[in-house]
Formats: C-alpha cells, structure tokens, sequence
C-alpha cells in the first residue's frame, strides 16, 4: 500500500492578532505548526503502513522553510518527503495548488491512496482535496473518522455528517480527507526527527520545471480567484448602556423590548 | 512571481500596508517597502492607485463572459428533505440576480424529489433544472458532479451558489475543478461590484481575525460555497416558476463509491439557525449551575440557550451550541449575551442577530461596541432580575 499525504505548513492561527493601529496581522513570533488536520492523515499513513507494508511519502507545497514540517513528518516515521519550493508558486489560490500538487503526484505516480487533512486553519478552504482528486481523476471520500477496512482495491469508510455519519464503499486509488476523531497522532521520535535534518534525508526538493509546469500556470498567475481587498471584521451597533441599579435597568431593557416588539 | 515598487511611483500614502493580509509591507523613509515575509499574493498590486506596485506577472486579459446568465444555486437533500441553507442562497441569489437583471434557477438533484420544486419556487427560484435517476438517490460526489458538469456546460450560468455544509464542501471544489473555475469557501458576504459586474466574495480568513475580499475574474460560473446561517431567506408566495425536467444516463456500474449505511445519531447537531431568542453565556456564567439559570431564561422567552468556546471547552454547554467563527453562525431577533467578552471570533457568529444585549461587569468588554442595549453588572443578578420581570410583565 503506497501512501501519500498532502501536508500544509500554516501560521499557528490561534497566536495571530491583528495590529489595533495599522490594522494589519502581526506574525512576529507566530510559530509555524503542521496543519492539524494534516497531523491525522500522517498518523493514518503510517499507522496503514505499518500493517500492510508498502512506502509513506509526503508532499508539501510552501516557502523554503516548509521542509521543517517535512522533517517533523519523516520523524513520524514517513518514508519520504517531498518539498515543492518555488518563487512561482507564491500566492496560489486552490485552483493553483491543486494543480501544482496534483502534477507532482503524477510524477510520483505509483499511489493506492491519498490522505490529507479536511481543512487547514489559516484559510479553512477545505478545497484542495476534492480538487486534488478531481485533477487525478480518482475517487474522494471527505471528512472520514474511521477506515473500517482496506484491501487491495477497494476501502470501506466512515464519514462525519453534521447528523451522524455514512459508511462509504470506495474503489482504489482514492483520496481521503480526514478529521481529528480518526485517531490520535503520534509525537515525531527525536533521533528521527534530527536523521530527517541531516544532509542524506530523503527529502526531494522540486521546483516548478521539475513538475513539468509553466510558472504561468501557478501561483498567483495560475489561480483564478484574486484577493482584491482585506480588512478588519467590523460589527459595531450603536450601543445604549442602560443606567441606574439592576432593577431599573432591567425595567428599563423590558420597555425597550415591549416597544421593539420583541416580547 | 515577483512584486517590487516604484520608488518614484510611490507617494507613501500606505494603502499598499492596509491591504497587505500578512504585513509584508512597511513604509521606509516615506516609501513602501517590501519585507521578506511576502507571499506575492498580490493584493497590494490591486490596492495601489499611483501604479506603483508592479510585479512580472502577465497582465492577464478578461475572456468575455457576456454570454453567462443567471445565478444558480445548488439544492441540497438527503433523503427528500431540503437543507435550509437551500433557501438561504435562493434569498441571496435573488438579489444578486435582480442586480444583475438576470434570473434564479435551483439544481435540483436526486430520486423521488420533485415535490420539493414547490418550495424552492416559493422561496425566489425561478427555474429548477430537475435532474432524477435511482443512482442519484443516495449523494455522491462523482455522480453528482457529472451531472452538475453537464448541466453547467450546457446553460452557461454566470453565477453558482452551494451552501458550505458537509456536503457542499465536498461537492462544490470537485465540480469547480471539473468545470475549470476558482471557487470561494465559506463566504459570508456576496454583492455585485457595481463597475465589472463582477460578484464580490468576502469570507473570514486566519481564524477570523481578517476579511477578505475575492473576485473570480478568469473564468465562469463564479463559484462560492457559502456559509449557512448567514443569508436571510424569504418566502415569496406570489413567485413563479418553471420545473424543467434533465434527462441524463448514468450506471450504477460506473460508480466508484457505494454508500452502505447512513447512521443518523439523534441531536448530534442542534440547529440554533431558526432560533428567534438565544441567550448565549461565556466564561462569566461560571459553572454548568449558572448555564441552569440561563437555560430557564432562554426557555421562558422561547429561545435556546448558547454560548463561547470558553463555555464548551469548559463543559458548560455541549459543542454543537457554540456560536462562532469556529461554531454555528446565527441571526435570531434577539441575542442576549451573558458574561462574554465579545471577541472577534464569537462575534462572527452572532453578528447577524436583530438585536443584541450584553450583561458584563467589565465596561469596557467589547461585546458593547455590538450591542444595541448593554448592562454593565452581575450577571447573577441580572439575570434573575430580568426573569422575574419577564414573568410579572407576561402576567400583567
Ligand atoms: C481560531 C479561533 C477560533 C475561535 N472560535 C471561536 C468561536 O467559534 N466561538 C467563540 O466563542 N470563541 C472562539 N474563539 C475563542 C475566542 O477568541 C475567545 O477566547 C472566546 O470567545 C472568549 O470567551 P468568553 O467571552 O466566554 O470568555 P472571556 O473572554 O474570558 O470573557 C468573559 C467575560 O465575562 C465577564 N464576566 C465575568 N464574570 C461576570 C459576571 N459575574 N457577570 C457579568 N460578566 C462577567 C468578564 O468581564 C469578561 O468580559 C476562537 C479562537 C480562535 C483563536
Ligand atoms: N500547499 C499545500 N501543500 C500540501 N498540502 C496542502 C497544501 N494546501 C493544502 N493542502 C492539503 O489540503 C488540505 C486542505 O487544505 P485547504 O483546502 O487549504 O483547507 C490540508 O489539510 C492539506 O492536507
């Protein structure tokens, strides 16, 4: 059974503020984290891979610096890493990155299964592994909390709905997106981890000639969406802070509410 | 892709830095600067009206699109019931189209759901592409995308709408890719630019922390999955419309997944979206006791009771009555909080409520800025107060 999972490197979005003068995120000392999500479909691969053999690879598309989060993956005992790095890829909408990932997938080529996570924090798209799988023309089943069986061609999955879940016959290869109820993850071995920072660490770079694209077809100039505008959420009211002691407060709400006809 | 300045250009006036989402830009003697942490995401390059902000991509033509019409939205059942969200987009669409001066059309799709035409008429669909074959019966994705890919191919929309639920979020990228077009997840805000014609999308992103705005220039229909709760639907009785019937050929044979079993688990998720009254409690109410009080209160006004992250994660209220970026969005008539401090992610929940009140000790908690009426006191005893109130005045 050959694995590969889609990991994203994200902002740990929890310590990201926004600047009160400027209006601007501040992402000095925001630590960098694998996308949660993603920390699942890793614990799954090799969880999978341990029991039916075959080889763990994981692909990442991001900056440079993107490869800690592959080497935090081989210490979680993945077979290989692949990091696609290049100034063209920048600013990719999902359209790009599914794209980008999808190529390299094909020149990794031998595959029964993909996983990744259902969503990564910083942009909460949940878009790339439908996309993903779409571009490869394969099966996907979303938001899996269980994998109940796997064979050679075939998998039986339980997935979440918002009332209950839907156990899902699916052909192979296919691509999973998966949830924090699957499993728990394992923490990356330390000897492992650092083997993964040494120089002869299976990890791949690739850049954009090296999946065979046009930098016209990625990044920023591959994607179909645009970000044209950002700004501060902005929910004011006109507020009236109601005075005196809490009963004439209260009195006072209750005419407000009588009035508005709200009781 | 690379983005530099024109330092000639540039006349400091800072734009560039108010619509950096990542704080990439900074303003060195009066002139903007570029930082390392920059993505090239661009959207300086769009903020900037002295043209000083240049980058190597190819400026891109825009096809013509003037022969895509109409704002679709996908009709979401299981099992012969209409998710609300469904009508929540058709209230949207309509006035999304109406600006436009084009119509509304709903993709009906499944087995046995013709019935549900009716109501998707009366509540502004204009047309419904009614797509039915026993191996729709059951949603699943590869089917529905095919189906959705022919219809899309064959009439052309302008606009496609698909609410951001579970199934919308796995359908709606596949079938973008498939049709070769950007989608938008989640939004919560969709308005036509009054210049290009073009449909605004604006969706929460970093947590919530930043809005940001997207247009889909390059290609058509402009797809956005949108986030339930968050439009207003709104019957219109004297509507009319026209079903019209697709017919497709699809196999069961062809199908690459089977669903076995559907396990419905019994209150899994409470809907709070048609609740008129919430009374929502944060970290202030205390313990699971003081959620009792407000549990009396949300029940005597005919309402549900809610409340932050804080009182979920503290085991207070169950998950499913979280309202937030990272909850359920809701837009009751009236929303009282209790104890909250009103932090950005739980107002993006909430902010859609009719009216808002807020019991706080603190004066200065920002839950004020979004009130329409604020206390500032106890809210052990505000809370009964306002219950016995309530009581006497039901009586009078
Ligand atoms: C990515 C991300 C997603 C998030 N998603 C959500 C979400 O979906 N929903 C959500 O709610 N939060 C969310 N949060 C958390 C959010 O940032 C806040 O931490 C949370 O909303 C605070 O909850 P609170 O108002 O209950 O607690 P606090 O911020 O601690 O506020 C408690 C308030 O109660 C007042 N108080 C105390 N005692 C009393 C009393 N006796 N009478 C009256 N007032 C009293 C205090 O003055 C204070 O203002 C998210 C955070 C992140 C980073
Ligand atoms: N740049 C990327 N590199 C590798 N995997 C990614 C990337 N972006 C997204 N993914 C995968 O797709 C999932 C969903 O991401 P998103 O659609 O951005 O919410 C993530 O949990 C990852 O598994």
């Amino acid at each position: 059974m050959d694995i590969i999972v889609l990991v994203k490197q994200v902002p740990d979005t929890t310590e990201v503020k926004l600047d009160p003068k400027t209006g601007n995120l501040i992402r000095e000392g925001v630590e960098s984290i694998i996308n949660p999500d993603d920390l699942h479909a890793l614990e799954a691969a090799v969880d999978l891979q341990e029991t039916h053999g075959g080889k763990v690879t994981a692909l990442s598309m991001g900056p440079p610096q993107a490869i800690d989060a592959i080497s935090e993956a081989l210490g979680m005992g993945v077979h290989e890493g692949i990091l696609l790095t290049d100034k063209a890829f920048g600013g990719a909408d999902t359209w790009a990155t599914s794209f980008t990932l999808g190529k390299a997938i094909e020149k990794i080529e031998e595959y029964d299964l993909i996983l990744c996570g259902r969503q990564a924090i910083d942009g909460d798209t949940a878009q790339i592994g439908p996309q993903v799988a779409d571009y490869l023309n394969i099966p996907q089943v979303s938001y899996v909390c269980e994998i109940e069986t796997i064979e050679e061609d075939a998998l039986v999955a339980k997935t979440r709905l918002e009332d209950g879940f839907e156990r899902i016959h699916c052909g192979l290869p296919a691509l999973l997106t998966v949830i924090g109820e699957l499993n728990t993850p394992r923490y990356p071995l330390m000897g492992r981890a650092l083997d993964a920072c040494k120089e002869k660490a299976p990890i791949k770079v690739w850049n954009a000639a090296d999946i065979g694209v046009q930098t016209s077809q990625v990044g920023l100039e591959g994607s179909l969406t645009h970000v044209i505008k950002t700004f501060a959420p902005k929910f004011k009211r006109e507020t009236e802070m109601l005075e005196g002691d809490t009963r004439e407060m209260v009195g006072d709400l209750m005419g407000r509410l009588k009035e508005n006809r709200l009781i | 892709m690379t983005i530099w300045i024109e330092i000639d250009l540039c006349n400091g006036c800072k734009l560039c830095m108010k619509a950096c989402p990542y704080g990439a830009v900074e303003l060195e003697n009066g002139k903007a600067h570029i930082l390392e942490r920059c993505t090239s995401c661009g959207a300086c390059v769009e903020a900037c009206k002295q043209k000083a902000i240049q980058t190597d991509a190819q400026p891109r033509s825009i096809p013509d699109f003037s022969d895509r019409k109409g704002v679709w939205v996908f009709a979401e059942q299981r099992h012969g019931k209409l998710n609300r969200v469904t009508l929540e987009l058709l209230g949207k669409a309509r006035e999304l189209a109406d600006t436009l001066n084009q119509d509304v059309s709903a993709l009906l799709l499944g087995h046995g759901v013709s019935d549900l035409g009716e109501t998707l008429i009366s509540y502004g669909a204009q047309k419904i592409y009614l797509v039915e074959h026993p191996t729709l019966k059951d949603y699943r994705t590869t089917a529905y995308t095919q189906v959705i890919q022919g219809l899309v191919n064959q009439f052309k929309p302008n606009v496609f709408l698909v609410g951001a639920t579970h199934l919308g979020r796995d359908l709606a990228p596949r079938v973008s890719r498939r049709v070769g077009v950007g989608l938008t997840a989640d939004c919560t805000e969709l308005e036509i630019d009054p210049d290009e014609s073009i449909l605004l999308q604006t969706r929460p992103a970093f947590g919530g922390n930043v809005m940001a705005t997207i247009a889909n220039r390059y290609s058509r229909p402009q797809m956005a999955t949108v986030r339930p709760g968050v439009m207003e639907a709104e019957e219109r009785l004297d509507n009319k419309g026209d079903i019209l019937k697709h017919e497709i050929s699809l196999f069961e044979e062809d199908m690459d997944t089977r669903v076995l079993e559907v396990v419905k688990e019994k209150r899994r998720r409470v809907d709070l979206s048609e609740a008129k009254v919430i009374v929502a409690g944060g970290r202030g109410v205390g313990d699971a006791g003081g959620f009792k009080v407000l549990e009396d209160l949300a029940a005597a006004m005919g309402g549900e009771v809610a409340g932050t992250r804080v009182a979920v994660e503290e085991g207070w209220i169950p998950s499913d009555r979280q309202i937030g970026q990272t909850g359920q969005s809701v837009r009751p008539e009236l929303y009282i909080a209790c104890g909250i401090s009103g932090a950005i992610q739980h107002r993006a929940g909430m902010m859609n409520a009719r009216y808002v009140i807020a019991i706080n000790k603190d004066p200065r908690a920002p839950i004020f800025q979004v009130a329409d009426w604020g206390m500032v006191g106890d809210l052990h005893e505000v809370i009964p107060e306002m219950m016995a109130q309530f009581k006497a005045g039901r009586n009078e």
